[in-house]
């Protein structure tokens, strides 16, 4: 009796022991959950608070529809247009580069190449997104660019958004290969074979079926791809050169959001003046341009999407 | 275990009624008879399937030797067997679906009609036009009701009145009453049963003339089963229907003719016994055909 006493005894005090530990790991899990979730709110709130503070000092009606970025000079041009557009005409025209680059290459990985060439092919396409960005950045100045301007466009400058638009895009395809290739191989086989039971085609079947099923994927994937062609900083600035430039000409020089913050952030300007302060003002346009686009696309990707669990 | 026995000589007797009754309207003069046996050997039969000496190999690793079976037209033919021994390997050699598995080899002949599907220019995805399947796990598209009926006749390049195809194969495979008034929802939306039937109903959209069924019900409660297989009994007078069923009583409930295989011990399936579902279940020929029908092994 006494011996069945005790060993319940220990066994209780093992798994309070146990339970403590299981408690202690949700509490570190909590935490590092919690210092992110803490992270994303300051900077939330600070742009929020310097980018306020900007507009107490200039009109958000020229911040918007100026099409002058000098606010380093001293007549101060304060429109931020000309980043806007320097932005999308980088991120759009890396996105034409790579959505179809990417989603063909997913395509073919996930449906057409043999288990041996996607063993070996699908790293190699993965090490591109390893390679530093600024190595992107060199290989578009003293490559692309004097190819373009030797061969296509003799006018162009040093600098142009073409080449960055090119190596960004190169730089991205992975994002979409990968992520769309692993949407396409969650694609239950049933499905495949449902497909090819009624007389599809293998085109047929990846066209209609397969890439359907797998959208939500593969969507996801060209959001992540563009905010990372948004975001993508060192490459620009070195291909595309440092002049706010309002303008659809993807051969001449301009400057996108993410470049003109870096650029001011690095250079003397004082903490606190009102050139300073810009830098949360683009901040805090850039931040709800990607808000805008990941609500859209979560739109798109629920309508679209069709679900197949 | 003979109450079983009993049961399933009951559930043969019950499908060869159903026969006659429709035989009885097509050809008059046969009289009806009450033994079933005798009255199928007194039918002229059409092969729509031949299978000829077929052989299959995995990567090297043979699945099923030798295979040689003639499948009648207009009927429906069971596949048993214990689990392994080659029935799904079979009946996917039939529209040529184990194409799509990587390093498939295959021997011998398949004709369908008389034509062989396994000529060197024969297409894969026209042979599948003409032969149906549906699956052990309901697989509706995640699409609509409608586009699911609708897909196969689509991608065929189907010209006619699309909206009457979908009801005419939603009402042929029992399906249209239930979801006649919700065509645009997912096909997901549904119930098991319905799913595979909706299946179904994708599948005879095609038109084809041999519908392929691996295990059709093993994923539905008993209810769904029944209707399922009430569609089959109905869907035979005009497709050639060949079912794998672990299920000895659905077998001796929906087909007109049994195959029996078996595996080895080098774990090759070989065709045991063909015959009418009648006589397999009653009167086996080969000992071990009653083994498996008795439950002494499998
Ligand atoms: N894709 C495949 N690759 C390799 N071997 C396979 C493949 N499919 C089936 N086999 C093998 O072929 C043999 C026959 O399999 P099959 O699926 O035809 O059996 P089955 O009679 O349908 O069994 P069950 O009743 O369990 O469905 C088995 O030994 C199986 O392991
Ligand atoms: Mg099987």
């Amino acid at each position: 009796m006494s011996f069945e006493t005790t060993r319940v005894t220990a066994r209780y005090r093992q798994n309070l022991r146990s339970n403590l530990g299981g408690r202690l790991i949700g509490a570190v899990l909590f935490l590092c959950a919690f210092v992110t979730v803490v992270t994303t709110v300051g900077i939330v709130v600070i742009l929020f608070i310097e980018g306020l503070s900007f507009f107490a000092e200039v009109s958000p009606i020229e911040f918007f529809t100026g099409t002058k970025w000098t606010p380093l000079f001293t007549s101060k041009g304060f429109g931020v247009l000309p980043l806007i557009s320097g932005t999308v005409l980088i991120g759009l025209g890396a996105a034409c580069v790579a959505l179809p680059l990417g989603t063909l290459t997913a395509i073919y990985l996930s449906e057409y190449a043999t288990p041996r060439i996607r063993s070996v092919m699908k790293p190699l396409v993965e090490v591109l997104s390893g390679i530093p960005t600024v190595v992107y950045g060199y290989f578009a100045l003293t490559f692309i660019s004097p190819f373009i301007k030797e061969y296509l466009y003799p006018e162009a400058g040093p600098y142009m958004a073409i080449s960055a638009i090119v190596v960004v895009g190169i730089m991205i395809v992975p994002i979409v290969a990968s992520i769309s290739d692993d949407a396409l191989r969650a694609v239950p086989r049933e499905l495949r074979e449902a497909a090819y039971g009624v007389g599809a085609s293998k085109l047929e079947v990846n066209t209609r079926v397969v890439f359907p099923a797998a959208l939500s994927g593969v969507i996801a994937s060209y959001i992540l791809a563009i905010s990372r062609a948004i975001g993508e900083t060192m490459a620009v600035t070195v291909a595309a050169g440092a002049r706010p430039n309002l303008t659809a000409n993807p051969f001449e020089a301009v400057q996108t959001m993410t470049a003109y913050i870096v650029s001011v952030s690095l250079g003397d300007t004082p903490h606190g003046t009102i050139e300073f302060k810009t830098i949360f003002a683009v901040g805090l346009t850039l931040f709800f341009m990607t808000l805008v686009m990941n609500i859209i696309s979560s739109r798109i990707t629920k309508r679209f999407r069709e679900v197949y669990d | 275990m003979l109450g079983l026995r009993l049961a399933m000589v009951d559930a043969v007797g019950e499908g060869i009624m159903d026969k006659e009754e429709n035989r009885s309207l097509e050809v008059p003069e046969v009289a009806i008879s009450t033994n079933g046996a005798e009255e199928l050997e007194d039918r002229t039969e059409t092969v729509a399937i031949n299978i000829d000496a077929l052989s299959l190999w995995y990567t090297g690793v043979q699945a099923i030797e030798n295979v040689s079976l003639q499948i009648p037209e207009n009927q429906v033919t069971a596949l048993i067997g214990p689990s392994g021994c080659g029935k799904s390997t079979l009946l996917r050699c039939i529209n040529r679906m184990n194409d799509l598995i990587p390093g498939v080899t295959l021997d011998g002949h398949i004709k369908i009609h008389g034509e062989s599907i396994y000529e060197k220019d024969v297409d894969p995805v026209a042979v599948r036009r003409n032969v149906g399947m549906v699956f052990q796990k309901p697989n509706p598209f995640p699409k609509s009701i409608y586009e699911n009926v609708a897909f196969g006749a689509r991608i065929n390049g189907y010209k006619g009145n699309m909206d009457e195809l979908v009801r005419a194969s939603l009402e042929q495979a029992a399906l249209w009453d239930e979801v006649s008034d919700k065509l645009s929802e997912s096909g997901l939306t549904l119930s098991g049963g319905q799913q595979q039937r909706l299946c179904i109903a994708r599948a005879i959209a095609v038109k084809p003339e041999v519908i392929l069924m691996d295990e059709p019900c093993s994923a539905l409660d008993p209810i769904a089963t029944q209707r399922i297989e009430d569609l089959i009994r109905e869907l035979r007078s005009t497709y050639t229907i060949v079912i794998v069923t672990h299920n000895m009583q659905q077998a001796a409930r929906v087909s007109d003719k049994t195959a029996f295989m078996l595996a080895g011990e080098e774990r090759v399936g070989r065709l045991v016994e063909f015959s009418p579902t009648q006589e397999l279940f009653t009167n086996p020929s080969d000992s071990r055909t009653e083994d498996y029908i008795t439950g002494r092994f499998g």
